[in-house]
């Protein structure tokens, strides 16, 4: 974990390569998650400063995107697809069974810190269903064989 | 030895990133020497990862290869299991009509010589001949209509912009492509992505814009990828410049900002809420300026009827719907992908004939088509014309043209739900009765699934109150998966007892 003030200069660089941009919270926000992995409560009123915006304007756009995550996720990632086209290949069953193998539900992240696990709403590999990301990396006919992508 | 494998996103999740380092492992073990070019897919994702070999007779095909596969591509190829033959001779590929996929799983998708040499930048030097009111006039004479579902005429959408006044337009393509069952932005993106910045450098000629957005959604990290890549490959070559340049942003996971004016204030570092319309995009959009949004299958569709003329595009299709449409044939389905065609092929033809009925083997139930906000469909409205108007007529809608194809495991209550379910969670909050109507949908629907039927007419009028309420297309579209679950799937919403019985 960054101190504060290593925070606060990875943000004020992030704020500066940003400067440029017409409305630029969106980019910010990815790239302030990419640096911490989540968006840092702390950072708010420093980005909501740099651009002129009210802390809650700055944390109204946080909370509105599913994307951006007020803290730290688990070690990995996983992403299951719920949308119809996975749903008519059997995407329910295997959430389930996915749930049921990791013990938690969706949004929540395993006790030991290991798998976060979180619906989307379509990768667009509707031919190929189940569709699933794990830490970024697209998985087409998923079963529960991608927990082995997560055990550790 | 020249062997394409495609970087397309459905070819990677099947595992063509690992094809690659094989084939490069298998070759240098070997001593030969191989040139991989990652191409877009071909839109045949029952053989994905298809490997091409480029032989004498034209590009051999081989899908879905595995690992173990990989040595025989440097053996008898006549004989490789997974031999499919050459690939533009495969029914599925003679059958289309590709125009705006033209070039999609053919060439190197950031070689700006490939695009070149398969008849890329043609219709935008011709643009660059014409006055912008030329352009306009070409564009509205096609008969192209706005693919991302809505179907305004694109013509008269750059009409608005090309002549309202101000001193910065902007382009803004909404490549935000969130339903299920499409996937026909992405395909294009990463397969050719050069075909849509040409389409948004003549949107900007036409309008008389100078920048352009590409808002793309985050759960696409190769189509961000291939298209940051083009846009600075195009701005090197001088196709982008200072009179038109481009930049790619990135959605942060909000469905509802696929919606044009939700995505205006996505794209402005907003909460992507619905704007109310007027005032329209075109005259007070992104920044409050004159603003085209257009979907990125209609900007990569402009290039070729720049090319070919307005004449040869409209010359395909049916009454109102012209030219072509990238058919996306998903869900349970034998055969599925992306299939473009002219319009008019009836909905049986698609899902029987093309896509060869369900993976299951088991029969239809029921086709969405158009989404999550579109309508089932069942087998007995097959003979449905693919057209804006024609699924109008039958209570549905043809939305970017995705179709989900269920077996007769499906319980048209669950998907009912699901649909006010989705609703809900995606709901950007500004109108109450996709706030509101979507949550007590979801309550209601629970009842009818308890046995409750004096729940079923309250779901009625509640879809009812939410098409002619909503301010948007979420809430405002939600009931036609409901409305046609429960019209053409009674028994799914009858009494629990009755099963029980």
């Amino acid at each position: 974990m960054l101190d504060y003030h290593a925070q606060t200069d990875r943000i004020a660089e992030i704020l500066e390569a940003h400067s440029r941009l017409e409305g630029p919270l969106l980019p910010i926000l990815h790239a302030v998650q990419e640096a911490f992995g989540f968006v840092p409560d702390s950072a708010i009123p420093q980005i909501a400063a740099a651009l002129g915006l009210s802390k809650a304007e700055v944390h109204g756009v946080i909370s509105f995107y599913h994307d951006f995550r007020e803290k730290p996720a688990g070690r990995h990632v996983l992403k299951l697809c719920r949308a119809e086209a996975c749903q008519a290949v059997g995407a329910d069953a295997v959430a389930g069974r996915i749930k049921a193998a990791l013990g938690i539900d969706w949004h929540e992240t395993t006790p030991d810190g290991r798998v976060t696990l979180e619906p989307v709403f379509c990768l667009g590999l509707c031919a190929c269903g189940p569709a699933a990301m794990v830490d970024g990396r697209l998985v087409g006919r998923c079963d529960e064989g991608v927990l082995a992508e997560v055990a550790r | 030895m020249k062997i394409f494998v495609p970087l397309d996103s459905v070819a990677v999740a099947l595992g063509a990133d690992a094809l690659v380092a094989a084939i490069e492992a298998e070759a240098a073990r070997r001593g030969v020497p191989v040139e991989i070019v990652r191409n877009g897919s071909r839109g045949m994702v029952w053989l994905e990862p298809l490997v091409e070999v480029v032989s004498d007779a034209g590009r051999l095909g081989f899908g879905p290869m595995t690992l173990a596969d990989v040595p025989g591509l440097f053996g008898d190829l006549g004989s490789h299991p997974k031999t499919v033959g050459l690939v533009e001779e495969l029914p599925w590929m003679k059958g289309q009509t590709r125009l705006t996929f033209a070039r999609v799983g053919v060439i190197d998708p950031l070689s700006l010589e490939d695009y070149r040499a398969h008849g890329g930048l043609v219709g935008l030097d011709r643009a660059k001949g014409m006055t912008k009111a030329q352009i306009v006039a070409e564009v509205t004479e096609s008969g192209l209509r706005g693919r991302g579902g809505a179907g305004f005429p694109t013509g008269i959408k750059w009409k608005t912009v090309s002549e309202a006044p101000g001193e910065r337009k902007y382009i803004v393509c909404n490549a935000d492509e969130g339903d299920s069952a499409t996937f026909a932005d992405r395909m294009l993106m990463e397969g050719d992505p050069f075909t849509l910045i040409e389409g948004m450098a003549i949107a900007g000629l036409a309008c008389g814009a100078t920048k352009g957005y590409v808002y793309i959604r985050s759960e696409y990290p190769v189509a961000i990828r291939v298209m940051e890549a083009a846009v600075v490959v195009a701005r090197d070559a001088g196709v982008l410049g200072p009179a038109f340049d481009m930049e790619i942003r990135v959605g942060a996971g909000a469905y509802v900002c696929g919606e044009e004016t939700s995505l205006l204030n996505s794209l402005e570092g907003k909460r992507g809420v619905v704007r109310a319309k007027p005032p329209l995009p075109a005259l007070q959009g992104f920044m409050g300026r004159p603003t085209v949004v257009n979907n990125v299958i209609s900007l990569a569709s402009v290039p070729v009827i720049m090319a070919r003329g307005a004449a040869f595009y409209k010359d395909f299709g049916l009454g109102r719907s012209r030219g072509t449409i990238p058919l996306q044939i998903a869900g349970n389905v034998k055969r599925g992908g992306l299939y473009e065609c002219a319009f008019g092929l009836t909905l049986g033809q698609i899902v029987n004939e093309i896509g060869g009925g369900t993976a299951s083997g088991r029969p239809v139930k029921a086709v969405q088509v158009g989404g999550p906000l579109g309508a089932w469909f069942p087998p007995s409205l097959f003979d449905t014309l693919f057209g804006y108007e024609e699924f109008g007529a039958k209570d549905g809608l043809i939305g970017h043209a995705g179709l989900t194809i269920a077996d007769d495991s499906t319980d048209m209550l669950q998907m009912a739900r699901f649909a006010m379910e989705f609703c809900a969670i995606e709901s950007c909050g500004k109108c109450t009765p996709c706030r509101i109507g979507a949550v007590r949908g979801v309550e209601t629907l629970d009842r009818v699934a308890r046995g409750d039927t004096a729940a079923i007419p309250l779901i009625a009028d509640l879809c009812n109150t939410m098409k002619s309420g909503s301010l948007c297309a979420l809430g405002g579209f939600t009931p036609y998966p409901v409305m046609s679950a429960l019209t053409h799937f009674p028994d799914d919403f009858a009494p629990i007892k009755e099963a029980a019985e």
